[in-house]
């Protein structure tokens, strides 16, 4: 049995093919990287008009049941319980030693709560949820469901809603009832959308014979997110990793940071004291060069951290990257060294987002 | 001008008088996607038949293009530093990479056009 014929597929593969796709492996998933357009035009269409993405590989679930929120919230710093009905918002699931196990969206339905987590992590944060739910408290994973991302500054026109940056409700949307929110993973406007397996085909369809909008491959998402400065789990933030040093401390509810009660929370209070030892920060290349991830970073010879992602930003023009550095040299404009085939490429720390976000406030 | 030979590596070579041209072939540069930078080697460097002489970056990824023969870089196409993209849109002829002096008779392993399409069908 080859490796391909082990891979789950989405609910769109065959419009992927269809589409021609060229399919790549990710999360033991069948996913397409890019359409023949290529990964450079589907990212700067995203950011002039607008594309969509298929993101079924995620994990959707729905937390049911008196105490959802409060039962959460033993695995997350974010502030579950005090999210209103129609809000989303991000969070991090962390073990005993306050490393990151994996970044999700959590959104209050008024009767439930809606769950997206990561492809590569879902099998591990399912059991890890219900296993720390009280009676009453239900865990529903939702593999019924395929999630469609629509993003773009051309998105609003063509999808109008009530909903602003980080709302969730239900709608209708070419004839289809969805759950969609007004959020993503690219920096700019649009809505990721929840919808039935059954009818994911038909959505993708009509979506995309709407004015402007282009099938765009995870090439593009990756290439997108990196500009907007936003964490890809297993490369920028892993159990290695705690939310101080990846600069994602925002995440961690006012309430929560005097409650103390998360698990991992001990590990966070004293990173938050002590300050942490490394940070994550934007990193810009001088010149045209590309340095990937795992790059070695260096000041005045000495190794002072690592890229975690990094490749070249279509709306940038240019190169960029980010990584963790010694506190020391984590202010913006820091001069650094990339090593890259062995050569010194000079670099500064540089603020995040390397492209400014725009979402609907 | 003498016709293309090719490597299984996707590379494709050009006898000029004395000189090799070298670059990648269209099925490599549409593999790769659009090409951002080029890391070339050092004119008068020698090099051995299959070592890594220069580097290929486009938005995902970086790939080692190899030297198809032996012998002494004597020139490297510098308007890619400023066009990468001639990589993508004339991939046998404005996007050659650099000119090799061959130390020796060219390898019998090349393909030609024919041998190396049959080569591609059997990736497929």
């Amino acid at each position: 049995m080859t490796a391909t014929e082990t891979l789950h597929t989405t609910p769109l593969d065959a419009l992927h093919r269809e589409l021609g796709a060229r399919m790549v492996a990710f999360a033991g998933y069948s996913m397409p990287l890019h359409y023949p357009a290529g990964i450079m035009a589907e990212h700067l269409h995203c950011r002039a008009a607008a594309a969509l993405f298929d993101v079924s590989h995620m994990g959707q679930a729905e937390l049911l049941g008196e105490g959802a929120a409060a039962a959460l919230e033993a695995l997350t710093p974010a502030d579950v319980q005090g999210l209103k009905p129609g809000r989303q918002r991000y969070g991090l699931l962390l073990n005993e030693q306050g490393g990151i196990l994996d970044d999700f969206m959590f959104a209050n339905l008024g009767d439930r709560l809606f769950l997206v987590v990561n492809a590569a992590r879902k099998h591990l944060d399912f059991p890890l949820i219900e296993s720390v739910l009280p009676a009453g408290v239900r865990l529903r994973p939702l593999p019924g469901r395929a999630l469609l991302a629509i993003q773009g500054p051309g998105v609003a026109a063509l999808i109008p809603s009530g909903l602003s940056f980080m709302g969730i409700a239900p709608m209708t949307i070419a004839g289809i009832e969805v759950i969609a929110s007004r959020s993503g993973y690219t920096g700019e406007d649009g809505y990721e959308i929840s919808v039935p397996v059954e009818q994911a085909t038909a959505l993708a369809k009509a979506l995309l014979a709407m004015p402007g909008v282009m099938p765009a491959g995870l090439g593009a998402r990756d290439s997108l997110r990196l500009e907007a400065g936003l964490c890809l789990y297993g490369n920028d933030i892993d159990e290695t990793t705690n939310p101080v040093e990846a600069a994602l401390t925002w995440s961690i509810g006012k309430r929560r940071r005097m409650e103390w009660n998360f698990r991992g929370a001990e590990a966070v209070r004293e990173a938050l004291d002590k300050g942490p030892a490394r940070l994550r920060v934007g990193i810009r290349p001088e010149g045209r060069q590309p340095a990937r991830a795992h790059t070695e970073i260096r000041a005045g010879g000495a190794k002072i951290g690592e890229v975690t992602s990094g490749g070249f930003g279509p709306s940038v023009n240019g190169p960029v990257a980010m990584g963790y550095v010694q506190r020391a040299h984590a202010a913006d404009g820091t001069p650094l060294d990339l090593v890259v085939r062995g050569k010194a490429l000079p670099a500064r720390v540089a603020p995040l987002p390397f492209h400014p976000h725009r979402y609907a406030r | 001008m003498s016709a293309l030979k090719f490597t299984k590596d996707h590379e494709w070579l050009r006898l000029e008088g004395d000189v090799a041209v070298v670059g990648i072939t269209d099925h490599a540069q549409n593999a790769l996607g659009d090409v951002v930078f080029v890391d070339l080697p050092e004119p008068g460097r020698e090099v051995e038949a299959g070592e890594a002489v220069a580097v290929v970056e486009s938005v995902k990824a970086a790939s080692d293009v190899y030297a198809p023969i032996a012998g002494k870089v004597v020139e490297v196409n510098a308007a890619l530093a400023e066009e990468p993209g001639r990589i993508n849109s004339d991939p046998t002829g404005a996007g050659w990479f650099f000119k090799i002096a061959p130390s020796g008779p060219l390898p019998d392993d090349l393909m030609d056009a024919d041998a190396y399409a049959a080569f591609l069908e059997t990736l497929a």
